[in-house]
């Protein structure tokens, strides 16, 4: 094949992933997105393997049969609960996959036309190192994000003295590496980079708690489009250029929704931190408040006496499994005559979208769930707002308490409803560790309990 | 050689900020109830880096270059099928529900 129809073959491919991406304007076209990212992928697969000095067949064959094996097997099993980490968990075998193809052009530049060994030009060294950086960093901090997300490791933020003092050193040695290797090529030096890319990506998560995890799945998401980036440009290839940038630039952007969802910069949720021993002094004051109480059947009995009812789902929904006990809660309101709409706060789950697919899993139709921006002017001609497994993104303090390390942060008006159902299993404070001044409304009903639990007893009680 | 070289580092160059533009504008066209599927979908094409172990686990015989390749070729095949399946799992999700559902 010559290098023109590989060069055409490989655009139409990274055509293919751009439609991908545009496909995911509407839910509608989305699904026709994804076959074209599949055309696009078996396309540069297949160019690839037309290619002179690929030759063996087996091996690849054997390889792409075994990793497709896994995937597909992960895939179909996963819950879509555990959705947030299965992608961390992907992230990471993109970083790390960027590492072998860097290490594999290191030891055998000839096969990618980049020079000799132990004289490779400097420009692919440099663009060489920079993919490998990446990449292991991707690959470290995806495997903690992992962690972190399945509970394996603490999702609290693990904050220490000195620590981005020593992240900044960890970023000078590793330029100090890249600078050495690129004068000497030394496979030792390639090795150390890697290495210390790797500690610097476990370093970069440490600092970052649980629900700051939308911003961090986003951020490794591209990451893994620059590792891909930097391979594109040591193999001089277009394709994992262009891919690498759209992989890249829609990770950025997603990460500054999430932080905007919350209020804060990018910056700030990098430096990490939030959520620990801080948000401590803005506790205790409420112990003598009071709290109204209720149970199942007066949900039912409030709801069924209403005209309209927003939920809003939360975290805590996900952990309860509680969205198919949710829907059939709903789908009785809904035929009782109420005009029952889901509303999701950006930042609700453990990534973006997160609700989204666990409504639609639990078979609502997508027009009834809507976004902060579209529904948020309805609540105040709302009836009853049943909030479950939310907690910070409807508090009202951070509105008007300039003290709270939630101000700014856009909320559901969930408050300037009439009534609000408020589902919680106990009243510790949520993710923030900020009480929320909700519960001691007189609008106020806290239902205390299993959200899943809470949902089906409130469905008997509506039969 | 590297006259040649800066030459294609420049064409690489303007190809990627060309790209980035249009991921920008199509990322932002993305509706937020799919921003998961987006997620699974990137994370999919951004195994395109098989392309690189492809060809570093091309040749015959072995050298460590080789086995760097096929682990490559491994890694990125889990991410392939296991992000394409799963964005057509949310995806189906999404599908328009049969008035008055009555699936389960």
């Amino acid at each position: 094949m010559s290098a023109n129809m590989v060069a055409v073959l490989y655009l139409i491919s990274a055509l293919m992933f751009i439609f991908a991406l545009r496909g995911l304007s509407h839910p509608e076209s989305s699904r026709l997105g994804n076959i074209f990212g599949i055309v696009g992928m078996i396309i540069a697969i297949i160019t690839t393997l037309m290619f002179k000095s690929v030759l063996s067949y087996v091996e690849i064959g054997a390889a792409i049969i075994i990793g497709g094996a896994i995937g597909t097997f992960i895939a179909l099993r996963i819950e879509m609960t555990a959705l947030p980490q299965l992608v961390a968990a992907f992230h990471s075998l993109v970083g790390i996959a960027a590492v072998f193809v860097a290490a594999a052009a290191f030891y055998d530049p000839a096969s990618f036309g980049i020079g000799k060994v132990g004289s490779i030009g400097t420009s692919s060294l440099i663009e060489m190192s920079i993919g490998t950086f990446i990449g292991a960093i991707t690959f470290s901090g995806s495997v903690l994000a992992f962690g972190k997300l399945q509970g394996t490791v603490s999702g609290k933020p693990i904050v220490f003295k000195f620590q981005h003092t020593i992240n900044a050193l960890i970023l000078v040695i590793i330029i100090s590496l890249i600078v050495i290797f690129v004068t000497n090529q030394s496979p030792s030096i390639f090795w150390t980079i890697v290495i210390v890319s790797i500690l610097l990506g476990f370093l970069v998560v440490i600092p970052i708690g649980g629900a700051d995890m939308p911003v961090v799945v986003s951020m490794l998401n591209s990451y893994s489009g620059w590792a891909a980036c930097g391979i594109g440009f040591t193999l001089s290839n277009n394709l994992l250029i262009i891919t690498g940038a759209l992989v890249g630039a829609s990770g950025a952007i997603l990460s500054y929704i999430m932080s905007k969802g919350m209020n804060r910069s990018i910056i700030s949720v990098v430096l990490g931190g939030f959520g620990g021993e801080q948000a401590a002094s803005s506790v205790g004051d409420n112990s003598d408040k009071i709290v109204k109480q209720g149970n199942a059947e007066d949900a039912a009995y409030i709801m069924k006496n209403a005209d309209s009812v927003i939920i809003v789902p939360g975290y805590g929904m996900a952990v309860a499994q509680a969205q198919h006990a949710l829907r059939e809660m709903g789908d009785i309101l809904k035929k009782e005559g109420i005009n029952v709409r889901y509303a999701i706060h950006p930042v609700a789950g453990r990534m973006p979208g997160h609700m989204n697919v666990l409504l639609a899993e639990a078979n609502v139709p997508y027009e009834e769930v809507l976004e902060l921006d579209e529904i948020n002017h309805d609540f105040p001609m709302t009836e009853v707002s049943f909030v479950i497994g939310a907690n910070d993104v409807t508090n009202p303090a951070a509105k008007t308490d300039e003290t709270s390390p939630i101000y700014g942060m856009p909320i559901l008006d969930v408050e300037k409803s009439q009534t609000v159902l408020f589902i919680k299993r106990s009243m510790a404070t949520g993710y923030s560790g900020v009480d929320n001044e909700l519960f001691y409304r007189d609008n106020t009903t806290m239902l205390f309990g299993d959200a899943k639990k809470m949902c089906e007893d409130i469905v008997k009680s509506l039969a | 050689m590297e006259a040649h070289s800066s030459e294609v580092f420049v064409i690489g160059l303007t190809v990627f900020f060309l790209a980035c533009i249009i991921g920008y504008y199509v990322v932002w066209s993305v509706t937020p109830a799919l921003h998961s599927p987006l997620m699974g979908v990137t994370n999919a094409i951004s195994s395109v880096i098989i392309v690189g172990a492809i060809l570093a686990a091309g040749p015959f015989g072995y050298d460590t270059s080789k086995i760097f390749g096929i682990i490559g070729v491994l890694l990125a095949s889990i991410n392939i099928f296991g992000g394409f399946i799963v964005t057509y799992r949310m995806l189906s999700m999404f599908k328009k529900k049969p008035k008055k559902n009555k699936k389960d």
